[in-house]
This record gives C-alpha cells, sequence and structure tokens, in this order.
C-alpha cells in the first residue's frame, strides 16, 4: 500500500469499495481518520494506509431539519430530517459521519454511547453517484 | 504558544459605531458600513478628521456567497471617501472583524500608522434559509460538510456530547435564550426588541385575532418547549437556540495610545489579544470545550496580566445558546460542568455577578457574521465608558470587560480584554 497517496481523494476512494481507512504514522504509531500527510502529534509525513474496523460508539449526534444542499436533494427537509453525528472508531480515532437506522423525528430516543458500524451510503444521482461514510446502531445496541 | 506576548506600542479605542442590525431589503453593505462611520466619527469626543486614518482593516466572511460581491476592502475605501489609503479585507468566518481589529493593533503596535479603522460586514439577508445555512457551511471542515452537518448541526452534536458528560439539557440552555431577549430590548441596535414574554403575549394576540386554538403556555420555557412555537433545526437546536440571519456592519477607530488624547479623555486601551486555531469535530481534543478558546484566553490574559476574575463583564459568542454555555468554561467564568448550573442562578444576567451578552448577544442583537466581532467591542467600549444606557453593567468601578468571537466550527478563536484606565 505503500505507494498509494494519502489523500482525501484517495480515502473517497477507498469508500467506493466499502472500505474505512485510515493512516498510521510509522513514526509514532497514532492513527488518523480521515488521512493526513503530516501526522498532528509528531510533524512526521511518513504515513501509511490502515483498514480500520469500522467500529465504534456514538459520542455527539444531530439530526438537521434544514440541510445542506446534497442532503435536500436526497430528499430530507423539516418534515424529514437526518442524523449526522461523529463516531468513535474502537482503533481510537474520531470520525464524522452520517447515522443511518435512527428514529430522526425522536431524537430523545437516540442516546450517546451506544455501539456502532460502518455503513456505506449511497448519495447523489446519476455521474454524481457516490458511496460516502455512514454509520449504524449495530444489533446489540437495538436490543 | 508559551511565550508571553506584548504590545511594543499601546493601542487604545477612541471612537466606534455600528449600523442598526436587522434584514434590510433595501440596503446594502456600503450603505450599512456608512452609517456605522458616520456613528463613529460622532463618537470621538474631540472630532475626527478622516483624512488622519492611515489604512482599513475591513472583517467579511462571504459576501462573495451572499451577494456575489467579493473585495471589499478598496470598495468600502472609496464610499467612506478614504481611498487612496490601504484597505485590507480579513476573513476568519465569523471571527473576520474580530481579527480585522487584530491586525490593526499590529498594525499600530509596530509604530507604521497612527490611526486605523477597523470594523467587519455582511449582508446575508438577501438568501433564502437554505442558502443562508449553504453560505455559513463554507467555514466548516471538509469532512464536516461531506457527513451532511450545517452549522447548527455541528453545534447541535457539540450539545450532545456536553449534555452526556455533564447531565445538563435543553432546559438549561432555554435559560441562555430567555437572558439574552431580556437584554436585548435594551439596546436600541438590537434585531429583536422583544422579550420571550413579549413574544408570546404577540402570538397569543395574534390566534385570537385569527380565531383559532389560543396557546397557553404557563410560562417562557413552557413556550420554548412547545414544538410548534419553537421547531428543531438540528436537535437540540431549535429556532430560539439560534442567531438570526442578519445585516449589519459596525467600525472601530484605533489609535496609538501616547496619541489618544488628541481624540479623547476616555481611550479605552487594548490590554489583551489572544488568537488560536481550532480542529474540527474529528480532531478536537474534545467536543465539550473549544481548545482554541482556551488557547486564545490564554494569551490574552497572559499579556493583560487579568486573571478571569477580573474580567467584570464579556460579550461571549453565542451563535447557538450551547456555544455561550461552553465558552463561559472555556474563558475560565466557570468551571468545565458547571456553566450551566451559573446560569440557572442568574449569575450570568444584566444583574448577575458576572454578566454576559448585556448587548443581547448575537441570538438577539443579531449576528451579520463579518460585523459581529468588531460590534462586540464596541458593546464593551460603550459598557466601559458608561453609554450603554439602561443595558449598563450595573457594577460600580466599570475598569475591565472583554469580547470573545467564534470562526467556523471553532477554527478561529479569539479574546480581547478592553480596559479604562
Amino acid at each position: 500500500m505503500a505507494e498509494t497517496p494519502i489523500s482525501d481523494y484517495q480515502f473517497e476512494q477507498f469508500l467506493q469499495d466499502r472500505k474505512l481507512m485510515g493512516v498510521r504514522c510509522t513514526e509514532c504509531k497514532t492513527l488518523f481518520v480521515p488521512p493526513r500527510v503530516i501526522c498532528m502529534r509528531c510533524h512526521s509525513s511518513d504515513m501509511e494506509w490502515v483498514e480500520m474496523k469500522g467500529e465504534g460508539r456514538l459520542v455527539a449526534f444531530t439530526c438537521i431539519a434544514i440541510g445542506t444542499p446534497a442532503m435536500i436533494e436526497e430528499g430530507y427537509n423539516r418534515n424529514n430530517p437526518y442524523c449526522s453525528g461523529a463516531v468513535e472508531l474502537v482503533e481510537g480515532p474520531r470520525v464524522v459521519g452520517r447515522i443511518e437506522g435512527v428514529d430522526t423525528r425522536n431524537p430523545e430516543t437516540i442516546k450517546v454511547g451506544i455501539p456502532m458500524k460502518a455503513a456505506f451510503l449511497q448519495q447523489g444521482v446519476d455521474e454524481d453517484r457516490k458511496t460516502v461514510l455512514g454509520f449504524m446502531p449495530t444489533d446489540e445496541s437495538r436490543e | 504558544m508559551n511565550k508571553k506576548r506584548k504590545l511594543s506600542r499601546g493601542v487604545a479605542v477612541v471612537g466606534a459605531g455600528m449600523s442598526k442590525f436587522d434584514m434590510f431589503k433595501d440596503r446594502d453593505s456600503k450603505d450599512l458600513f456608512a452609517e456605522a462611520f458616520v456613528e463613529m466619527q460622532s463618537s470621538v469626543d474631540k472630532g475626527l478628521d478622516p483624512g488622519d486614518i492611515d489604512a482599513l482593516y475591513i472583517g467579511n466572511f462571504t459576501n462573495d456567497f451572499f451577494v456575489h460581491q467579493s473585495h471589499w476592502g478598496p470598495i468600502l475605501a472609496d464610499a467612506l471617501g478614504l481611498a487612496p489609503r490601504p484597505a485590507t479585507r480579513i476573513e476568519g468566518a465569523c471571527a473576520s472583524s474580530a481579527l480585522a481589529f487584530r491586525e490593526g493593533v499590529f498594525a499600530i503596535a509596530s509604530g507604521f500608522y497612527d490611526a486605523v479603522l477597523v470594523g467587519g460586514v455582511e449582508d446575508m439577508s438577501k438568501r433564502s434559509v437554505e442558502e443562508v445555512a449553504e453560505g455559513l457551511a463554507l467555514a466548516a471542515i471538509p469532512d464536516e460538510r461531506n457527513a451532511g452537518f450545517t452549522f447548527p448541526g455541528i453545534f447541535g452534536a457539540i450539545a450532545t456530547a456536553y449534555f452526556e458528560r455533564y447531565g445538563a439539557s435543553r432546559e438549561d440552555l432555554m435559560n441562555i435564550t430567555i437572558k439574552s431577549h431580556d437584554n436585548a430590548p435594551l439596546n436600541p441596535k438590537a434585531q429583536y426588541q422583544a422579550t420571550i414574554c413579549d413574544v408570546m403575549r404577540s402570538k397569543i394576540k395574534r390566534a385570537k385575532e385569527k380565531g383559532g386554538a389560543v396557546p397557553d403556555w404557563s410560562d417562557e420555557k413552557d413556550f420554548l418547549r412547545d414544538p410548534i412555537a419553537n421547531p428543531p433545526i438540528a436537535w437540540p437546536m431549535h429556532l430560539f437556540d439560534c442567531c438570526p440571519i442578519s445585516d449589519g456592519a459596525a467600525c472601530i477607530l484605533l489609535v496609538g495610545e501616547e496619541i489618544a488624547k488628541h481624540f479623547t479623555d476616555e481611550p479605552i486601551h487594548v490590554a489583551g489579544i489572544g488568537q488560536a486555531s481550532g480542529r474540527g469535530l474529528s480532531a478536537a481534543d474534545d467536543l465539550t470545550y473549544f481548545e482554541a478558546t482556551r488557547y486564545a484566553a490564554k494569551e490574552a490574559y497572559e499579556m493583560s496580566g487579568f486573571t478571569p476574575a477580573d474580567i467584570q463583564f464579556a460579550e461571549v459568542h453565542d451563535c447557538f445558546s450551547i456555544v455561550e454555555l461552553l465558552h463561559i468554561e472555556d474563558l475560565g467564568f466557570f468551571e468545565p460542568g458547571e456553566s450551566y448550573k451559573a446560569v440557572a442562578d442568574g449569575l450570568t444576567r444584566l444583574d448577575g455577578s458576572k454578566p454576559i451578552n448585556t448587548s443581547g448577544g448575537l441570538k438577539c442583537k443579531g449576528h451579520p457574521v463579518g460585523a459581529t466581532g468588531a460590534a462586540q467591542l464596541i458593546e464593551v467600549w460603550e459598557q466601559l465608558r458608561n453609554k450603554a444606557g439602561d443595558r449598563g453593567v450595573p457594577i460600580k468601578d466599570l475598569r475591565v470587560g472583554a469580547a470573545h468571537n467564534l470562526g467556523g466550527t471553532g477554527g478561529t478563536c479569539t479574546f480581547t480584554i478592553l480596559e479604562r484606565r
């Protein structure tokens, strides 16, 4: 994987293959998702791609009634809000994504801390259609 | 960031003015900035010859998007009759004019200029709500935008993390909204001139006139809990947690401290000035505080020699109610996890021990984003000169006040301490 460039573009390419990838600093071993060219901790620029398990827990979320243009295009609105959130991966990094499989009309029912797994979501139409990062509650958190 | 910083030449505020903040169909950025400039000129006690202004620093976030026009530095210099003086536009999202203030301070402190006009402007209301949300989201971090986050959404998510950590809830945020609405009618420049009780009364009156069902809210919180009256925008942020869409301008005249007496016998001195950069939701140290605010505050406190206890009142960035709650902790006014209790106890009200946002805050005064940082400092300046009228902080010997401004999702934070000596 050493030849694969470290970039947001490449991160998104991995998502198309349903892979959640991060980078690890070969010097201080810190992990970053999304990727960074330069290590935030030791400033090394020797980074390598590492695949994440795609498991974690929800640490913050919101249910959005007035969405971004891309999400309005997806059919979301005041009567059909969507959830976005931050998930702390089991490997450590915190990553943001859309949250599926939760009751966005009753956000009181969504609990910070519930276990999540990566969900690769389709977004956009025609040639703009692509896979974006999302998460959904694991079977365990539904019980 | 460990070195104790100081200005090599003292800088003082000797004049300030702002436009009315509101949504104006018939007025543009030039009109609003001219209004602010005229008021600034009349505020200079011993008079100002505009020819004495050496340079301009203008904060503007994204008029490029809102009114499809950029290059506001020279456009405004020309509008004020100040060309060919150099005019520099500064962008730091919602902290743009706090950065303009800071750059103006440095320009004078360096000895290069003696008198500098700093300020900011934003003209937002010509766009739809959805478009304004899109424009503001330009200051979010790319992965946040990809995840569908809007600005209210990002701060809503931060609120859920804070609630989880410290046990606060929407009810606590309501205290901030109610306070802002109580202060705003005392500020003639504020966009909203109604307390929450006023809003309730007018809605009840309208319902009666229309002959429909008349709401029977028992109190302000009951009103704010009503999802019809106060609909969700981005959980847990509801409409009344969010600042409005605003147009407005604000400007401040800065001069070298040693020449301030030519302009006024009551200059207000720049005692401490801090700025820092923060990271977004994925890279921040923690979601329950703003790291850039902590750094900016540390820098300003060290430079001024003041501690949080010395700050008698402050304007604190409150684009959303939760943002005020977190920042009054980050600025050291309250311990982490304690601010919502302090707010519930009334400590941040106008008659409390640490009045916050006497102007009505961004929530009620309005938030024309590029003008906000300067407008916050104008409130501090007016308070320190005892010119704030009915909203004057009722503390004897008012001497030290401060303003905190935030841009983006905490990417840019500033803290500026002003002092009457």
